[in-house]
């Protein structure tokens, strides 16, 4: 089988994937809420998924530990795939230094926990994430004026100014920087150390359940509406009342505290963290996660991160030609479905078959 | 409150050294249909540019309800009641015909992030109210059985109206229609010119840009005709057709005249 028709069919592949989710999505509430728990069973046993026979052989990362390249690298992706998707999927504004948010996100549990303070982790996790999103607040009140590429080249300035600067600064522990960073508590049998990765990955996962709920929540609501309507057309969205600069802003925010979000996850994990954690080619895999799984839709973000970050792995078997590999499979997906894995879709208005007019009141509002 | 809705005082828009608006006054009148007409590249386009806050007037004032428009961003303006429809259709693509009408409709919403993250009941009461809003408008506009698709794939017709029915939805006192019939077949524009009349008989002020003197002459009740940038003539349409000025900018002067 050629490497083409192979990519071929992991697009077609993909294609019944969502094919599934549209007759998932016809069926009764019940079926469908039996189907999504059988699902996060199978997505929290997951570690264990080299065990099965052919499934295993499939995702299996040779030469490294499956549990570690869950925890390290696909949870930390797929959690920053889906907050760059708010930014670049729905909102439609192209963030180059997003690498820039994940690091502060880390650099605030690594200073609070270990360099300046000695705050446990359950602590700093969530000042990172209001860190991390003030950080996105501070260089959107100026960038966010700017449209397309001029937006694009400032924030990649963003991203190399957080490096440069935590490389530079004593403070932040320069070049050297920072040990010891704490870990999530332990519970029960669930213990937060150097041996076992799992309990990192049950940790990840059910933070990107919760992410993933509170997302839908903003998609379906006047505030994924607005972003939609900039992302289509700005010009036109302003024009019809919404308040483009808050709503972009709003993006950007949400966008950075979930990469702090994901930094700080990171720094419990690694509890070591250097600047050279962060480079400027992180923030162009964690676009071409979003990209290559479907920008805007939020499946398609989890998908992309996923396999972005699994893929290198299953590839070490092909030592120093690894990453050829994989840039090529990136090359050739992008060739026969330059929409993503799972691209966005048009609304479902589920609702119109039972919807019936009321009185009118529509017209004439305003007398 | 007086009789004007809105009102421009000697406004003048220039861009480098071209003058596309020099110093044009006149009033649109509370529940009246304005036609604004002229040749190609008359200023109407920039006019309504000015109206809803694209562009800041060189000099002069527009005037809504009594109150200066200026320092206004786009979006405050389209909430204190202009709404406006695009001569080079604007739709938001790849949303549905009844998501592009709820963008409208979020203009007299108030639901931001925390009340959508947290599912507060106003949020659950302005989805309805705009759902609502959305569905009874494309039924007025005559679009409902296609609302819930894309509207990139709606038929040309469908998105002329659909665009109205979106600035319907911002609930303005003001609506400014930028050519809405043009590429239509003239049995489609008559169409149209009724569902125009019809908006304003629900009580809105509307202001038709439009191209097609016959069409304007049958809908408007006045008409304001603006040549180079200047208005040259104001008045009923008999008035206006009769008028030797937009004669002359309409068909030219005869050689012998100039």
């Amino acid at each position: 089988m050629s490497l083409s028709e192979s990519l071929k069919s992991v697009t077609s592949g993909a294609r019944s994937v969502s094919r599934l989710g549209e007759a998932l999505g016809n069926q009764s509430r019940s079926v469908r809420w039996s189907f999504g728990a059988i699902c996060v069973l199978a997505l929290y046993l997951l570690p264990w998924w080299p065990n099965v026979p052919v499934l295993g052989w499939i995702v299996e990362t040779p030469g490294t530990s499956f549990p570690s390249v869950l925890t390290d690298q696909v949870v930390i992706f797929v959690l920053v795939a889906l907050g760059l998707n708010v930014v670049v999927g729905l909102a439609g504004l192209l963030d180059l230094g997003y690498v820039g948010f994940y690091a502060v996100g880390a650099y605030t549990v690594a200073i609070l926990s270990s360099q300046h303070a000695n705050l446990p982790w359950l602590v700093c996790m969530p000042i990172a994430v209001l860190v991390s999103m003030l950080a996105g607040v501070i260089l959107g009140t100026p960038t966010l004026r700017l449209r397309g590429d001029y937006l694009a080249i400032v924030t990649l300035g963003f991203g190399e100014i957080i490096r440069i600067t935590a490389n530079n600064m004593h403070w932040l522990g320069d070049s050297r920087g920072i040990s010891n960073i704490a870990t999530p508590p332990s519970i029960g049998p669930l213990k937060f150390g150097v041996l076992d990765a799992k309990p990192y990955f049950f940790l990840g996962l059910t933070i990107i359940l919760i992410v993933i709920f509170l997302l839908r929540r903003l998609e379906n609501s006047r505030v994924g509406r607005s972003w939609n309507a900039i992302r289509e057309d700005e010009d036109a969205a302003e024009l019809m009342g919404v308040d483009t600069f808050k709503f972009k802003l709003w993006a950007f925010a949400i966008g950075a505290a979930i990469g702090g979000l994901a930094g700080s996850l990171y720094a419990g994990k690694v509890q070591f963290i250097n600047p050279s954690n962060f480079p400027l080619q992180l923030s162009i895999l964690f676009l071409a996660a979003v990209v290559l799984g479907g920008a805007g839709n939020m499946w398609g973000a989890i998908v992309g991160g996923a396999l972005v970050a699994w893929m290198p792995e299953r590839f070490r078997g092909f030592a120093d030609k690894r990453v050829f590999v994989f840039g090529v499979a990136l090359v050739l997906v992008m060739v026969f479905r330059p929409q993503g894995l799972i691209p966005r879709k048009i609304r479902k208005e589920r609702w119109l078959e039972s919807w019936k007019p009321s009185t009118g009141t529509a017209l004439r509002d305003k007398e | 409150m007086s009789d004007n809705l809105l009102e421009l005082d000697h406004v003048t828009m220039q861009f480098g050294g071209v003058t596309a608006l020099d110093d044009v006054t006149f009033a649109i009148r509370r529940g009246e249909i304005l036609g604004l007409i002229g040749p190609n590249g008359a200023g109407k386009t920039t006019c309504f540019n000015v109206m809803t806050g694209v562009y800041a007037a060189t000099s002069g004032a527009v005037l809504f309800d009594g109150a200066s428009l200026a320092g206004l961003k786009r979006f405050q303006i389209t909430k204190r009641g202009i709404a406006r429809t695009f001569q080079n259709i604007r739709l938001f693509p790849d949303m549905t015909a009844i998501e592009n009408v709820m963008v409208g409709a979020d203009a007299n919403h108030h639901t931001s992030v925390g009340g959508a993250l947290l599912g507060l009941p106003r949020h659950h009461r302005e989805e309805a109210e705009g759902r609502n809003t959305a569905m009874e408008l494309l039924t007025f506009m005559g679009i409902a059985d296609r609302a819930g698709d894309a509207a990139r794939n709606l038929p040309y017709g469908y998105q002329r109206r659909l665009e109205i029915a979106r600035a319907l939805a911002t609930k303005p006192q003001l609506l400014c229609l930028d050519e809405p019939a043009a590429g239509f077949t003239p049995a489609e524009k008559v169409e149209l010119m009724d569902l125009i009349r019809k908006i304003r008989d629900q009580g809105y002020t509307v202001l038709l840009i439009e191209h097609d003197m016959s069409l304007v002459m049958g809908v408007t009740d006045r008409i304001v005709v603006l040549d180079f940038g200047k208005v040259i003539a104001t008045g009923s349409p008999s008035e206006v057709q009769d008028n030797p000025a937009v004669v002359a900018a309409y068909l030219g002067v005869p050689d012998d005249d100039a």
